[in-house]
């Protein structure tokens, strides 16, 4: 094991003020049992769980409660013991409606004898591993949320040689994946060796940003056990390094094509959370059922890094961090830049929510947009090589095929535009609309191609 | 070499291969012309030329296309009035009955004053844009957001945007086209009869207690409307009253027993056009 550092290679990014401080020495507490958990069904990329309860029925800490419903989609559990009180509707993050399954814990927070460790670690194989993996209804817990056992199969002509292992948590104010770094690096490591075992793949590489020296030294210690072509590669801070496309690029100077997937070029991304999650799952039996998440802002009497159970409602979390400020104006699920406003606090946590970020009225000025001037900062912010100022007065025009010319579907949303843009145009609100728009013409030539055949 | 002048040698070969390609194209346009129907051309003119596509072509010259070679029903603009219809009927020498005048109509009366904002949005002024942030920030998730994407794709300047962040249709200017339908995010907007004029105002599949809090004038579900009219005029959907506009509604009994005030009877401001 060594421990190199790589400089920004990748085009563009910003560098905004990272405000991790405020949480980044709190250690992670669990945060008492909530009155009622609104779990919901679609907590992944893909297709939602289908509920396997219904109204009335008891569940055990770690019963199953939604199947997967298709290939790409994730099972999901109850995180605790309790009564269902309704399978119906919640509004999540990003303010669509999905179903869910609403438990009362009973408060005896009873295991289910199901979720137990397997008899012999050693033993299981590759095929077996996933099947863990999938049952425990694992997805990337970076925040993206594709489910990891899909992510784990990659089909046969695809040879993974490298997996890169995602600490850089390059958004600001959010610590979850510092704070699992420094106090639980041997979850990690042996959550990581699952992995390498499933992939059978030659490289590893742990990623960090140099902004996080307890961590660095955390997984450095953790690691030194490990064997075979492994790196610590410690990246010069700068968001959006922590992006998986962008982070490829750092790490190992291979680009994934536009359109493309990491496999195209021989890596696997997996997030440190992710990593501990599968040993959770395979060394325990336990699914997945609570994740860390970072509650900050500067205004919140006391910013914490929380574990809490999935289905949380976030009243529960601010109440715990000393209650909303009334000074307070933007309720932020994630970080400042990808995160997403709320429009209420009963909104649940997920098994993505990284974070909750509250900024108080000082902090979310509200900024008229004008014509765009030209000037090309958002062409250098862009980590995608993207032209946001085109491809936004395209958008505005309502123009969709120079739009999808431009590239619009490259677009991850990390917000570097937006940012830096002086003309305080909504840079990314151009780019999500169109891109929903862009995409859906995209899916009706290829169904009227196919119909064509 | 003195010999013929390069210029006059120039003109000659590209003043010859112009003569000889026009002729050539003189005999392929005498021998090789496709023979257009008259008719095409005349029935474009005829038909209005707004090329909203409402009557599912690909504007007003597909239509006429359509109507010419295929013997496509003469009756299928919904913006063309009994004089367009006249002169189509002569053309084809078939004769049709005009098709009743349809329009669009918004199903919600949810303005600001009467329904609560969950938020205060600072986006793009555009419903779609607005209803992929957190789903909107109107706190019923069903209703107008009132940022006019209805408005902008409307080609004939129908539906107007109250004050208020209504989206209100006039069924004079409206030509049934059905643009604004698709473009709602909300799916509010339906094409009705024009001599339908009673309407439920709200498309909300919430729960009663939970209209209540968010809307003045929602539908709660007590189902006074569906018992006070003829048989299946009104029907119910879960907790929301939906008029079956195939069946006749004619009773002003629903409007005054509706609770909230959502069942209106709309103008009849249209005067024919044609």
């Amino acid at each position: 094991m060594k421990t190199v550092r790589a400089g920004s290679k990748s085009n563009g990014g910003i560098h905004p003020a990272y405000c991790k401080q405020l949480a980044a020495d709190k250690p992670v507490v669990a945060l008492p049992l909530p009155a009622l958990l609104a779990v919901s069904m679609a907590q992944h990329l893909g297709a939602p769980a289908s509920p396997t309860v219904k109204k009335g029925d008891k569940v055990l800490r770690g019963q199953l409660i939604g199947e997967p419903a298709g290939f790409i989609s994730a099972a999901v559990h109850a995180p605790t013991s309790g009564e269902v009180k309704a399978v119906d509707g919640v509004v999540t993050a990003s303010g669509r409606v999905a179903p869910a399954v609403t438990i009362v814990p009973d408060g005896e927070d009873q295991l289910d004898p199901a979720c137990r460790p397997p008899a012999d670690l050693q033993a299981l194989d590759a095929k077996q591993l996933i099947g863990m993996v999938a049952d425990a209804g694992i997805v990337g817990m970076g925040g993206a949320g594709f489910p990891t056992h899909v992510k784990l199969s990659p089909p046969p002509n695809k040879t993974i040689d490298t997996l890169i292992v995602n600490g850089a948590e390059c958004e600001p104010y959010l610590t979850a994946d510092y704070r699992l770094m420094v106090e639980s690096a041997d979850a990690i490591k042996n959550g990581i060796e699952i992995i390498r075992k499933i992939l059978g793949a030659r490289s590893l590489r742990v990623a960090i940003e140099d902004n996080k020296p307890a961590a660095i030294k955390a997984m450095e210690k953790v690691m030194a056990r490990l064997e075979g072509d492994v790196e610590l590669v410690v990246l010069e801070t700068e968001y959006p390094q922590g992006a998986e496309k962008q982070q490829i690029f750092s790490v190992t100077g291979r680009e994934v094509p536009s359109g493309g997937l990491p496999m195209d070029v021989g890596v696997l991304v997996e997030n440190v959370g992710t990593a501990a999650a599968i040993w959770e799952a395979v060394s325990n039996g336990m699914p997945l059922m609570d994740r860390i998440t970072t509650v900050t802002g500067t205004s919140l009497k006391n910013p914490s890094n929380l574990k809490v159970r999935i289905g949380t409602p976030f009243s529960d979390l601010l109440s715990h961090c000393g209650g909303m400020p009334p000074d307070s104006c933007k309720l932020i699920c994630g970080g400042p830049m990808m995160g997403l406003a709320l429009g209420s606090q009963a909104t649940a946590v997920s098994k993505t929510t990284s974070g909750l970020l509250l900024l108080s009225k000082k902090e979310s000025v509200a900024f008229t947009s004008s014509a765009c001037i030209s000037c090309g900062r958002c062409v250098e912010a862009c980590p995608m090589n993207l032209m946001p100022n085109e491809l936004s007065q395209c958008l505005e025009a309502e123009d969709y095929e120079s739009a999808e010319s431009y590239d619009v579907l490259d677009c991850m949303e990390c917000g570097c535009c937006a940012f830096v843009c002086p003309a305080r145009r909504p840079l990314v609100q151009h780019m999500r609309s169109g891109k929903a728009e862009v995409a859906a013409r995209v899916r009706e030539r290829r169904e009227k191609a196919e119909k064509a055949k | 070499m003195t010999g013929v002048d390069p210029v006059t040698v120039g003109l000659a070969v590209v003043g010859g291969t112009g003569i000889a390609c026009g002729a050539a194209l003189a005999v392929a346009a005498r021998f090789l012309s496709v023979k257009e129907d008259p008719r095409i051309e005349k029935a474009t003119e005829i038909l209005p030329g707004a090329n909203c596509g409402g009557c599912g072509y690909a504007g007003c010259a597909d239509y006429a296309k359509a109507i010419v070679l295929n013997g496509v029903a003469i009756n299928l603009c919904s913006a063309a009035g009994e004089e367009v219809l006249a002169l189509l009927s002569e053309m084809m020498g078939v004769s049709a009955t005009a098709a009743e005048k349809r329009v669009a109509i918004v199903l919600c009366g949810g303005d600001t004053e009467k329904a609560v904002r969950r938020f205060k949005y600072n986006g793009i002024a555009d419903c779609r844009a607005a209803h992929a942030v957190g789903g909107g920030d109107k706190g019923c998730s069903y209703g107008c957001l009132g940022y006019g994407s209805c408005s902008r794709v409307c080609p004939t300047g129908a539906i107007e945007i109250t004050a208020n962040q209504l989206a209100v249709v006039h069924p004079a200017l409206c030509i049934a086209c059905g643009a604004c339908v698709k473009v709602c995010p909300r799916s509010l907007i339906k094409i009705v009869p024009v001599s339908r004029t009673i309407h439920v105002l709200c498309r909300s599949k919430d729960k009663g207690p939970i209209v209540k809090k968010l809307c003045k004038v929602g539908c709660i579900g007590c189902t006074v409307c569906a018992k006070n009219c003829d048989e299946g005029a009104i029907v119910m959907e879960g907790t929301l009253a939906v008029v079956d506009y195939a069946r006749p509604l004619t009773t002003d009994v629903v409007i005054e027993k509706c609770p909230t005030n959502c069942i209106v009877r709309t103008e009849t401001e249209v005067s024919d056009k044609s």
